[in-house]
């Protein structure tokens, strides 16, 4: 079972803090992380791998320092990695990356699964797993909280949907994009780590993929951003006082004035 | 590269330092120096008060003819008899639009043995109702649904679609979309129509809810975005507004299913979702045990809401992850959300902070949770919220 991963490097946006006055991001101090969904999709790689035998190899398009994060994944168990890296796909939206990964991962060549984090936490999109199984012309399945068997030609998901989840079988070669319920994902072994220190990851260019530099980065990308803003800014909170008894009125009023509820009081 | 720093204009202010969402400024020598993780968001450019700073606009091939792209679309979300309540969010917004724009809003549905629903899509907004009623159809595949949807955008080559950031929208439409070789933006909160240039100016939050951006797609048709329900405002019912059903067949579309549906299981029955619930009361480490979440369904229930949680609580084993709210969990806005012992970390806030309004309890007045609240209540929750719950059931008078 030879399983491909797509990782990407990003800001720990939970760290990132906006400054009150400047109303801009504060990014002192702030990390580069592996996308916290994608340690799901590398976990689940292992684990396939460990369980049918095979190869994962992780892919990632970014700057040079996403090494760090392909290594990292190394550490954890992956057997490979790639770096898509090259100024020109500076500034791709989500049709110019899975356009530009695609073109990666038929350079790896042969795989039976593919496996994304369900969206990264920069972007949150969660459109270019599907994206990548669209330029591939494989079949996918999002939101994966359990693979329930991997046969040769075809594979059981259960699917999270909002009223619960579904159950669906797809035909490999596949893509499958997973949620945090899918496992526990397991922390750098030591051997693993000795492994990604000495490692060497090879970085290809868009010349090394060979592939259409007008739809790369901004110049392939359908979408642009004109506007950069705060968002709106929330006014002070009003505390509510009182004993528990007026407190609990006092609230129950103030919704009712909003018309946030309806009920008689 | 196409992003320059004029050296010579640059005074080192630092102000595009602080400004980059990507933290790809340094200052080399005093004078700005743009790095690697440079995305061309151009948030640099605005702010700098000398322009020193320049993106150099990049030559695209006109690739479609943009004028034969006429009117709206919306994506009928249907699945096991109903319509997703953002289809109607959809109609409104879209007809908002397209009065500016002056054409149709059309609402496209997908699914086999479809109950009628073309009453209430006309009369909250649609001018036509595309039936795609088909065996092929009866269970949701990003497969199959997306060949079918690619190809009526390909025939009626509408110059807006949108559907709803669901479940369902957020994974199909980016099939489309990278099929039609198109622009797709995610999760908008806000639309707008720039006339001269006939845009659809499409706003979302981005870096975990930090900052907002708002996108184009100038050169390709259409133009696509998904949206986040409880957004936008439905219109007012109008049972006399007219519209035209169109069935389509099947017949000539190539479908290439991949994927079979086995079966389906439900994990919220009566109560609404959490992504559709217009109150939602939430909670956290605070609730200390599994079974104090029954606390939080008794109130959730009284106010026809549903219950969610804080990672803590998840990872706590209290509750199932189908709750978890926040950035590893699902993003909501309901018009309430009673925050219960929660904290207040980054990463819950993310998943919360546009509900309408926002009610937190906490016996820590310096928890965060405050920070984005409405109203705030300094108490314990296990005294407040047995409370509220009484005082409800006594004004409706069921107690």
């Amino acid at each position: 079972m030879d399983i491909i991963v797509c990782i990407k490097q990003v800001p720990d946006t939970g760290q990132v803090k906006i400054d009150p006055h400047t109303h801009t991001l504060i990014r002192e101090g702030v990390e580069s992380i592996i996308n916290p969904y994608d340690r799901y999709a590398i976990e689940e790689g292992v684990r396939i791998k460990e369980r049918y035998g095979g190869k994962v190899t992780a892919i990632s398009m970014g700057p040079p320092q996403a090494k760090e994060a392909l290594k990292e994944a190394i550490s954890c168990g992956v057997d490979e990695a790639v770096l898509l890296c090259d100024r020109a796909f500076a500034g791709a939206d989500t049709l110019a990356t899975t356009y530009t990964l695609a073109k990666g991962i038929e350079q790896i060549g042969r795989f039976d699964l593919i496996i994304c984090g369900k969206q990264t936490i920069d972007g949150d999109t969660a459109q270019v797993g599907p994206g990548v199984a669209e330029r591939l012309d494989i079949p996918y399945v999002s939101y994966v909280r359990k693979i329930e068997f991997i046969g040769n030609r075809c594979a059981r998901v259960e699917r999270m949907m909002d009223d619960g989840y579904d159950i669906l079988e797809m035909d490999l070669p596949a893509l499958i994009t997973v949620t945090k319920e899918i496992n526990e994902p397991r922390l750098p072994s030591l051997k693993g780590e000795v492994r990604a220190a000495s490692i060497e990851i090879p970085m290809y260019t868009a010349k090394d993929l060979g592939i259409d530099i007008n739809k790369i980065g901004l110049a392939g990308s359908a979408t642009e951003v004109i506007k950069i803003f705060p968002p709106p800014k929330k006014g002070q909170y009003e505390r509510i006082e009182g004993t528990l008894d007026e407190q609990v009125e006092t609230l129950l009023k103030k919704l009712k004035e909003l018309g946030i509820i309806n009920i008689p009081l | 590269m196409s992003i320059k720093v004029d050296k010579e204009k640059c005074t080192g202010c630092e102000t595009c330092v602080d400004t980059c969402p990507f933290g790809a400024i340094t200052m080399v020598e005093g004078k700005a120096d743009i790095g690697d993780q440079c995305n061309l968001c151009g948030a640099c450019q605005e702010v700098c008060e000398v322009g020193a700073i320049s993106i150099e606009a990049i030559e695209k091939e006109e690739v479609q003819d943009k004028e034969a792209y006429k009117g709206i679309w919306v994506y009928g979300e249907y699945r096991k008899g109903r319509i997703a309540p953002v289809v109607y969010e959809l109609l409104g917004e879209g007809r908002r639009l397209a009065h500016k724009l002056n054409v149709d809003v059309s609402c496209i549905l997908l699914g086999y043995e479809l109950k009628d629903k073309t009453r209430d899509l006309i009369g909250y907004g649609a001018d036509k109702v595309y039936l795609v009623d088909d065996a092929i159809l009866k269970d949701f595949r990003d497969d199959v649904y997306g060949d079918v949807l690619t190809d009526l955008i390909e025939k009626h080559k509408p110059e807006i679609f949108l559907a709803g950031a669901t479940s369902i929208g957020r994974s199909l439409i980016p099939k489309v979309a990278t099929h039609l070789n198109t622009g797709l933006t995610a999760d908008c909160t806000d639309f707008d129509i720039d006339l001269e240039k006939r845009l659809l100016l499409q706003t979302r939050p981005a870096f975990g809810g930090n900052i907002m951006a708002t996108i184009v797609c100038p050169d390709r048709r259409p133009q696509m975005a998904t949206v986040r329900p409880k957004v936008m405002k439905k219109m007012a019912f109008d049972e006399n507004r007219e519209g035209e059903i169109i069935k389509v067949t099947l017949d000539s579309i190539n479908i290439k299913a991949r994927t079979r549906f086995i079966e389906s299981v439900q994990q919220v029955s009566d109560a609404p979702n959490l992504s559709e619930a217009d109150v939602i009361v939430s909670g956290g480490r605070g609730l200390k045990d599994s079974k104090n979440f029954g606390l939080l369904q008794e109130l959730a229930t009284l106010l026809n809401g549903a219950v969610g949680a804080s990672r803590g609580a998840v990872d706590a084993g209290w509750i199932p992850y189908f709750h978890q709210v926040g950035q590893t969990g699902k993003t909501v806005c309901p018009k309430l959300y009673i925050a219960c012992g929660i904290s207040g970390a980054v990463q819950h806030l993310v998943g919360m902070q546009s509900s309408e309004v926002i009610v937190a309890i906490n016996t820590d007045p310096h928890a965060r949770i405050f920070d984005v609240a409405t109203f705030g209540i300094v108490r314990d929750l296990f005294e407040v919220v047995p409370a509220l719950t009484k005082r409800i059931k006594q004004a409706i008078g069921c107690e």
